[in-house]
């Protein structure tokens, strides 16, 4: 027993502190400061192997890496991520009803688990969501009786012998084609997708509604929660996240801009208004402010692998939900307290208002989130340390240590640390993911894409 | 401070007092509380929330969580300012409290307003497929003309630039209340004078301040004319 423990700890790490040295092993993106609007990087998702990682910018773009095929012999590092597909999800769009530009950021992405030899993943802007196939073609047919090889036809009276056309190797090409476009079933914002267990259906989820999909229609799309009032006058919360269950089919959750998280069973009903669960945390009386609804706003929601606990993430903390308990959180983890004090500036300049997103690694004992100065910070949940580390081109020779980063609140600066007032807020890591099996994360700095790997050895 | 945030023109002091306050006002109980004054912070974050607010309003379509987010928070900052009566005297803001006051009464009710219309308009711009002409009837004339935009701001989306399948009727819409206005210009009782025509010009301001008299001979001549050039009609 005790060696299945130490082996479960070096495959997928026992989180931070001294346990995992975070090394650097790659970044994407261009190098100079002057960021172009469209690059800026607005989601990042591992597929279920982790063999492919997929990011959409603002620009409307899908950039999909590939890990390559470990090398054998130089086992001292996985493999590395190289550019697989690129392509143009979502283009402006005008919707000319409402006089009104759609833009073309790509929200969300989520992949689809393989079945075949394609690879399939949802990308969604605000308003349309789609389904987008993957394929490889690495050989082509040659020997046709009545095309040259260059396309162009042959006169059939030159034609003297039939031949049967053989496939032939060629350069490896990548192809994306959108297979479906779920289109006009939402009024505001998408800010969630979520692929059902049952690998059928999906959910999409704005500011007031969330509809239920199936995969394969696409003029139809349930409604199955609303939280629109009569009178838009009355409207004082929206929805911000939401999510399937990871094995129950009939089970979503979503978040609000409250600080609740509603479980709902579609089973109870057709149209999930009132919740079969709700967790919320009663405000603590001693940090109470004018700012504390926003806050307490949650902006990502996260189940765990084994769809025991979820996470939400809010502006200055992460928490773990056991979902059978509603009225507090099991841990609460403080990302970054220190700007407690800040919150007036951070109203003034609509940081607070920044939506963090949240992941668990593989095996659930340690998540991740980002902050500001191009910092993200890990918790292991079951030491209960913490690290913060950076995101930064400073150490970018392969398999360079990171080195832990410490902010000081107030007092006396130590060598080393960073003063709160030293931050620089326009460098925000809002996404992050974890390899669904290995110590790999994929780190999203406004343009950049960082790739770090633990260290083996 | 922050580095690279919006900053408002304020003073540094303004500033600082702001970041420092967001801790110890929360607790009446501590001794610093008798010091700086808690309205004019109130009121500060009171400014800073309209401001978001109407910069948000302003957006074509705004971000809507973050304007819920603004306008609860707005709320709760009302909310703690309404039940000051008389405050400590301050040296320059001696009409602070008045200021407080009416800013809270014209913006709770401008904002009201703004916020409903809005939202109204979202849910109408939902709607809108189904039923046109409803919407229609609110916009035409019989509001004043500084309450415009909310309500019309859903028929601009309608007007013909956007290629609306309605064009024809609005076009013909647009048309009558131009007439309507126009002829109510010319024949309304000077003291009556609403709204100002699409054609204005100096003409018709002094127009407008002629009394009673000076029209009707105003009115005479230009039927005596008329009569001139041809026969006079049987109502004149």
């Amino acid at each position: 027993m005790f060696l299945k423990f130490s082996l479960h700890s070096m495959f997928y790490g026992a989180g931070g502190g001294n346990d995992i040295q975070w090394c650097f092993s790659q970044v994407k993106g261009a190098v100079d400061d002057d960021v172009a609007e469209a690059d800026i990087i607005s989601t990042v998702e591992f597929n279920h192997s982790g063999e492919l990682l997929a990011t959409g910018d603002k620009g409307g773009r899908v950039v999909i890496f590939q890990q390559e095929q470990e090398n054998k012999i130089q086992s001292h590092s996985r493999g590395e991520y190289n550019v697989y597909s690129t392509f143009q999800s979502h283009e402006p769009e005008f919707d000319y009803l409402k006089s009104l530009e759609i833009e073309e950021k790509i929200n969300k992405i989520r992949w689809l688990p393989q079945k075949n030899a394609a690879q399939f993943l949802l990308s969604t802007n605000d308003k349309t969501i789609k389904l987008w196939k993957i394929s490889e073609r690495d050989k082509r047919p040659e020997g046709y009786n009545l095309k040259e090889e260059d396309g162009r036809y042959r006169d059939p009276t030159t034609v003297t012998t039939l031949r049967v056309p053989v496939f032939r190797p060629m350069d490896l090409m990548v192809e994306a084609s959108p297979r479906r476009i779920f289109a006009n079933a939402h009024t505001y914002h998408i800010n969630s997708i979520s692929i059902n267990s049952d690998y059928e259906t999906y959910l999409s989820a704005d500011d007031l509604r969330i509809n239920l999909w199936h995969l394969e229609i696409t003029d139809r799309s349930f409604n199955i929660v609303d939280i629109k009032p009569a009178n838009m006058e009355e409207l004082t919360e929206v929805i911000t996240a939401a999510e399937f269950h990871p094995n129950s089919c009939n089970t979503f959750v979503y978040s609000s801009s409250k600080g609740t998280i509603r479980l709902c069973d579609m089973r109870a009903s057709a149209l999930c208004d009132r919740h079969s669960k709700l967790f919320e945390e009663p405000e603590d009386p001693s940090n109470r402010s004018f700012f504390s609804e926003i806050i307490s706003s949650i902006s990502d929601v996260k189940f765990s692998h084994s769809g025991r606990y979820m996470m939400t993430r809010d502006y200055l903390s992460v928490k773990i939900w056991d979902l059978n308990m509603e009225n507090r959180p099991v841990e609460t983890y403080q990302v970054h307290e220190y700007l407690r004090s800040k919150l007036c500036s951070l109203y003034e300049n609509d940081c607070i208002f920044d939506k963090f997103e949240c992941c668990w690694n593989g095996s659930d004992s340690v998540v991740m989130t980002g902050s500001y100065n191009n910092f993200f910070r890990m918790f292991d949940r079951n030491t209960k340390r913490d690290i913060t580390l950076e995101a930064s081109r400073e150490n970018n020779k392969p398999r360079t240590v990171l080195k832990p980063r410490k902010v000081c609140a107030s007092g006396k600066r130590k060598k080393d640390e960073i003063s709160v007032d030293s931050l620089d807020f326009n460098k925000k890591i809002l996404h992050t993911a974890w390899h669904p099996k290995e110590n790999i994360i994929a780190v999203a700095t406004t343009n950049n894409l960082y790739i770090f790997q633990d260290k083996v050895n | 401070m922050l580095s690279k945030g919006l900053k408002r023109k304020r003073e540094e002091e303004q500033e600082k007092e702001t970041l420092a306050v967001d801790t110890w006002w929360l607790d009446p109980s501590l001794p610093a509380v008798a010091q700086a004054p808690p309205p004019a912070t109130s009121s500060s974050l009171f400014d800073l929330s309209v401001l978001k607010l109407h910069h948000s309003l302003r957006q074509s379509e705004p971000d809507l969580r973050h304007l819920v987010l603004v306008v609860n928070t707005l709320r709760r900052v009302q909310a703690s300012m309404a039940p000051e009566p008389t405050l400590p005297p301050m040296p320059s803001p001696s009409a602070a409290p008045c200021v407080a006051d009416s800013l809270l009464a014209s913006s709770d009710a401008a904002l009201s307003a703004s916020m409903a219309s809005l939202l109204e308009d979202l849910s109408h711009i939902e709607g809108l497929s189904q039923a046109p002409q409803p919407l229609v009837d609110e916009g035409l004339p019989g509001r004043p003309a500084g309450g415009s935009p909310p309500s019309l701001g859903a028929l601009d989306l309608l007007g013909p630039a956007t290629g609306c399948l309605l064009d024809d009727e609005l076009e013909g819409l647009f048309e009558d209340i131009d007439t309507s206005m126009y002829d109510s210009e010319l024949w309304a009782p000077a003291s009556e004078a609403l709204k100002p025509g699409p054609e204005d010009g100096p003409g018709k301001e002094e127009a407008l301040e002629l009394d009673e008299a000076e029209l009707d001979y105003l009115l005479d001549v230009l039927v005596g004319t008329q009569a001139l050039e041809r026969p006079p009609g049987p109502g004149r």
